[in-house]
């Protein structure tokens, strides 16, 4: 169930995109999703597509993950662009009936709008597959290290934050298995109504919590006994280095922005 | 209930970059009322087999036979409680599955859910705390105010309340103390005996290999590497060490006694087969040694 998510999994591999400093993608995937709104028209759309191709080409990544990648989401997908579809009016009218309007606007709209969903998925899939957790978790403390000026506690959220993310597996693991231990002793998980579903979750929610308290206490004493005494004052093992290539992808994406604003209606 | 596997094969996640196959064209069958210990070192794809037995995983090629139900791929996720009632499967730690408020409550959860009464399924549970050598004044505690050792018994209690007729254990004893090990693993034995269950047992203990199993199956990376029973795959010495696995004590120390001039006409596995090998040769074999010298 849980192993057929391919969002925020993470390939190995030593590709250019690989290689970029984690700060980098971070900023440049949020910025990204920014000019996404800059394009307007087709050929703005194209540019786009051309870029983000490119971008999955330089990760040396199979496309088939990428539109799995939308798999999970094509539901959502198809409702807005539907949406979009018949409650858009303008232009040409070809069929309406009541409010519904199938209209030019309507249909360019919703192709729009599609575009826009795959490309921001490709480019948070690319993120996540060439992107290890732990470097994300430190592209974040990285990102967020000015908070420190209005007493934000940077240290705290980056030690939560790739504890967290080092456990996800850990206890999805622990879910499958509690889930089968469960299900040997005659729990049927998403059969029956909705109440019956939600009883069935008991049995698993529960050992979940108390092995992640009991986990949590562990860990806690554990770094303890290790001398951790606080997020002040540490040095840092995994230190990220910025590269030309960094430079040259920022350049690239600024290229991407005068483009765009060059080419939008 | 003799359970065969047909060919099995097992991918986890099947079309997916991240997919590895654990099992390779198992062969295997396992005889009623067995006691079937499978060994094999960390990863070689044991407990992925042993959860074919009750359906949680189904092969991704092959088949498999439980009973009369034969599990292929393509057997559907519905009507599998019958199966599962039947094969009771005892996970690695199973401590972490308790969940209700009270021990008493969390034996009969089994039971309930194939459909017993709440006032049967409460009296099982209370007889199965004498069964796994629990005190009854534990009955209406909470689970989780309970020793580690005591939380897996009630785990135990939990599968066994259900009845079944072929018990999996994956490493019961694994994390328990010396005196746990004996009691958890004295227990299985008398199970198997008197109520004649079925017994598969994992476990990196050749020691209880040799005292309890009747059949072996060594495994490596996703394959059998052999079957047979434990006198008989005891005795290849060399190849267990190849395969990252060791033999019993007992069986040690008889090899470094053979080094020394004793002889065994086949490598004994527990005390008193070693007792009984070397009775006959203490007096007369010393005598006969210096004759020699």
């Amino acid at each position: 169930m849980m192993n057929k998510l391919l969002f925020g999994r993470f390939i190995p591999g030593e590709s250019f995109v690989h290689h970029l400093d984690p700060r980098n993608k971070l900023l440049m995937s949020f910025y990204y999703i920014g000019i996404i709104f800059l394009a307007n028209n087709w050929s703005t759309y194209l540019c786009l597509f051309l870029f983000t191709l490119l971008a999955v080409y330089l990760s040396s990544i199979k496309m088939g993950f990428f539109i799995r990648g939308v798999r999970p989401l094509i539901w959502l997908i198809l409702f807005t662009v539907l949406l979009q579809v018949f409650f858009t009016r303008g232009g040409k009218v070809f069929w309406s009936w009541g409010p519904i309007v199938l209209s030019q606007y309507g249909l360019v709209n919703g192709a729009y709008i599609f575009m826009r969903f795959v490309l921001i998925i490709f480019m948070s899939t690319l993120l996540t597959l060439t992107t290890p957790p732990l470097s994300l978790a430190d592209a974040i403390e990285a990102i967020l290290k000015p908070l420190r000026v209005v007493r934000f506690p940077v240290y705290e959220v980056a030690l939560m934050l790739s504890i967290a993310l080092r456990f996800v597996p850990t206890l999805m693991d622990e879910t499958e298995k509690i889930m089968n231990a469960q299900r040997a002793r005659g729990v049927d998980f998403g059969e029956g109504n909705l109440f019956q579903q939600m009883r069935a979750v008991v049995p698993l929610l529960i050992p979940l919590f108390v092995s992640s308290f009991n986990r949590a206490e562990d860990l806690a004493i554990a770094m303890e006994a290790r001398g951790y005494q606080g997020g002040e004052g540490r040095s840092k093992y995994r230190i990220l280095t910025w590269h030309y290539r960094d430079t040259f992808v920022v350049l690239a994406f600024i290229a991407l922005t005068g483009i765009l604003i060059w080419l939008r209606a | 209930m003799d359970i065969t596997f047909q060919n099995v094969a097992y991918t986890y996640q099947a079309d997916t970059p991240f997919e590895s196959q654990a099992l390779h064209d198992i062969n295997l069958t396992i005889k009623s009322h067995s006691f079937t210990a499978i060994i094999g070192h960390t990863g070689s794809g044991k407990s992925t087999l042993v959860q074919h037995l009750n359906a949680l995983l189904k092969p991704t090629s092959g088949q498999v036979k439980i009973g009369q139900r034969v599990i292929t791929p393509e057997t559907s996720n519905k009507n599998l409680k019958p199966l599962r009632r039947k094969v009771g499967m005892v996970f690695q730690f199973p401590e972490n599955q308790l969940f209700e408020e009270t021990v008493v409550k969390d034996i009969a959860f089994g039971p309930m859910n194939f459909g017993v009464s709440a006032a049967d399924a409460q009296q099982t549970a209370l007889a199965m705390l004498d069964l796994v050598g629990l005190p009854q004044n534990l009955a209406q505690r909470s689970p989780f105010d309970l020793s580690g050792g005591q939380m897996r018994r009630v785990a135990i209690a939990g599968v066994l309340a259900m009845e079944p007729e072929v018990l999996i254990l994956d490493e019961p004893t694994a994390g328990l103390d010396p005196a746990g090990r004996r009691e958890i693993m004295g227990m299985v034995a008398k199970l198997h005996q008197q109520q004649h269950l079925t017994v598969v047992l994992i476990t990196h203990h050749m020691e209880d290999v040799a005292n309890y199993a009747d059949c072996v199956v060594v495994m490596e990376n996703g394959t059998i590497a052999k079957v047979g029973k434990p006198s008989v795959v005891f005795q290849d010495v060399a190849w267990l060490q190849k395969q990252q696995l060791g033999v019993p004590e007992t069986t040690a120390f008889a090899l470094r006694l053979q080094k020394h001039g004793f002889k065994f006409a086949q490598l004994p596995l527990t005390e008193t087969e070693l007792a009984q090998a070397l009775l006959p040769q203490l007096p007369q074999g010393m005598v006969a040694r210096t004759h020699d010298e």
